[in-house]
């Protein structure tokens, strides 16, 4: 549906987007992750033909964005970072006049403002001024200009930005069930929601795509490896964590264990293992050896972990600057 | 066509909204209304004056009425234009609002053409509160209906222009009062111009008094439709909306 090839964004001092190439499939919602800056909008902005491309080509259901501009844009739907509201209309009149735009007329028109109102639950605020809206439904009525034209591709700008997160749900969840019908890319920089929303992670540093890939795989290949928490306890009450982490270390296919705490003569281990399932291993292993298995839990990387260790130390100054200010 | 109309529709809307367009019209049509009062005095003493004088002299409505108040109408027309062309692309630009109409399956020349016309519309609404007081010539005076029509083509023709240079600089700021000082210190310019022509008929000050844009506008108060005039303003109206499509283009490659 979206076919990228080293599309590259400069401006007169900085490059902002650098050779990124991707291809999205019909029907796909993907996540566009980056700290702030790493040129997710402006990607997004070449797709919606809103900038021009420096280098590269962007084809949306096969038409070019430099060349058939306006074949690419009846096909998107755009949700900016800020919702491009008229405050002095009100909500019904709002969508006429985007549904226009995109080229509806009519009782389709009426049809589709009907539909896309009760698919975003604006209902209630359909002859409300979009200037008092509140923020939450000023976003969603900015989802709903994008559905309006029931587009094939939809792009959104960090949709759940600025809500509170009874709204970040409903959001998550409005997006979760458009995507049967359309093929959706959404930006944002707060990794549980790709985690949540997408099936595919595109991770953007510095202009840059550092990784594509799908959530769980992305989880999985960051250290190739399965990681457990395996919790163990004694039964007379003293049980030397040494001799535990060496017992663990015997297990075939454990390719690292970890100390991490005692805690009332319970240890904590991380096992890390080459191939999956060595949890009945390890289990047999500590009750063989006269032990109590606490607990046994797969504990998968955070998309946090991972984007960390992908884009480098870069974002944890970031992180740290932020906390500075 | 049809998209022209959409954009047109709305920013007439957007105009009727909010007080602007109210508080345009009535300030128009008072200071107008003012100087009709104030001219149409002044006509009926000179009047007085040729009768007690003994001299025939005839006193010609259109010569003598009409036309130093449709000159009159022009320039107050000025100090207006900046108000209603300030916020055509300045507010979307603030707003946001000009990426869904960028992102839109619609030209940019819609979009500019959409937005003049709306403006251009206003003005004319704007002149039609002034024919309220030309109607009352008609009812006790005998006019000559003619030059009187073509002296308005002439204001719109002029505003039109100016509208045109207007919305150009509004999409070069995203701040309204910028746009709108702007505007109006280009029109100023434009008007005060012709004044070197008083003094000076150097070629460098015949070409300033030819860019003044009421210099153009004399011969439509004569009522005479001066096709070298015409062409002036039509050139101004279409460089204005020229520049307006390069200066948005030149968004997209800048933003």
């Amino acid at each position: 549906m979206i076919k990228v090839t080293e599309l590259t964004k400069k401006y007169a001092r900085n490059v902002a987007v650098d050779h990124i190439s991707f291809e999205v499939q019909k029907g796909e919602i993907i996540g566009f992750l980056g700290p702030n800056g790493a040129g997710k909008t402006t990607t997004m902005r070449m797709l919606t033909c809103f900038l021009p491309p420096s280098a590269g080509s962007a084809t949306v259901a096969g038409f070019d964005v430099l060349e058939q501009p306006l074949e690419v844009k009846k096909r998107i739907g755009y949700l900016p970072e800020t919702p491009p509201l008229y405050p002095e209309m009100d909500t019904t009149e709002y969508l006429t006049f985007v549904g226009k735009l995109k080229g509806l007329s009519g009782s389709e028109l009426r049809g589709r403002i009907d539909y896309v109102c009760e698919r975003c639950a604006i209902t209630d605020v359909r002859h409300k001024l979009l200037g008092r809206l509140s923020k939450g439904y000023r976003q969603r009525v900015g989802l709903a200009q994008a559905i309006i034209h029931n587009p094939d591709v939809l792009i959104l700008d960090e949709p759940t930005a600025g809500l509170d997160p009874k709204q970040i749900n409903e959001t998550r969840d409005l997006i979760k069930g458009l995507a049967g019908d359309h093929t959706i890319i959404l930006s944002t920089h707060i990794l549980p929601e790709v985690e949540q929303t997408c099936q595919k992670v595109m991770i953007i540093n510095r202009g840059k795509l550092v990784a594509t890939d799908s959530v769980q795989n992305l989880q999985s290949r960051a250290r190739g490896a399965e990681l457990v928490l395996v919790e163990v306890a004694g039964r007379n009450g003293n049980l030397d964590s040494a001799t535990v982490q060496r017992r663990l270390e015997q297990i075939a296919g454990v390719s690292r264990v970890i100390f991490k705490e005692t805690h009332q003569n319970r240890n904590m281990f991380e096992v890390e293992s080459q191939k999956g399932f060595l949890r009945g291993d390890l289990a047999r292993a500590v009750v063989e050896a006269g032990w109590d298995l606490n607990e046994l839990r797969p504990t998968a990387m955070s998309l946090e972990e991972i984007f960390l260790q992908l884009t480098g130390e870069e974002v944890t100054d970031k992180a740290a600057a932020k906390g500075g200010q | 066509m049809r998209n022209v109309w959409i954009i047109f529709r709305k920013e007439l809307r957007s105009y009727f909204v909010s007080p602007i367009a109210y508080l345009l019209l009535t300030m128009f049509a008072v200071i107008f209304g003012f100087f009709f009062w104030n001219s149409l005095g002044y006509f009926v003493f000179m009047g007085m004056e040729s009768q007690m004088r003994g001299q025939a002299f005839p006193m010609n409505l259109n010569e003598q009425l009409i036309r130093p108040l449709l000159s009159n109408a022009s320039v107050i027309g000025l100090f207006f234009i900046p108000m209603i062309t300030m916020r055509l692309f300045a507010e979307e630009k603030r707003t946001g609002t000009i990426e869904l109409l960028t992102t839109s399956p619609i030209r940019d020349v819609e979009v500019i053409i959409g937005k003049w016309l709306a403006a251009v519309s206003l003005y004319a609404g704007m002149l039609l509160f002034t024919a309220l007081n030309f109607a009352f010539l008609f009812k006790y005076g005998n006019p000559d209906w003619k030059p009187l029509a073509i002296g308005y083509l002439g204001l719109l023709l002029q505003a039109g222009g100016l509208l045109a240079i207007g919305t150009f600089i509004s999409t070069l700021t995203r701040n309204q009062i910028i746009a709108g000082a702007a505007t109006f210190g280009v029109c100023l310019l434009l008007w005060v111009l012709e004044w070197v022509s008083g003094y000076e008929t150097a070629t460098w000050a015949r070409v300033l008094s030819y860019l003044s844009v009421i210099n153009h506008f004399e011969s439509f108060a004569k009522g005479v439709i001066d096709s070298k005039d015409a062409i002036f303003y039509v050139t101004v109206i279409f460089l204005g909306l020229f520049f307006t499509s390069r200066s948005m283009e030149s968004l997209r490659w800048r933003s």
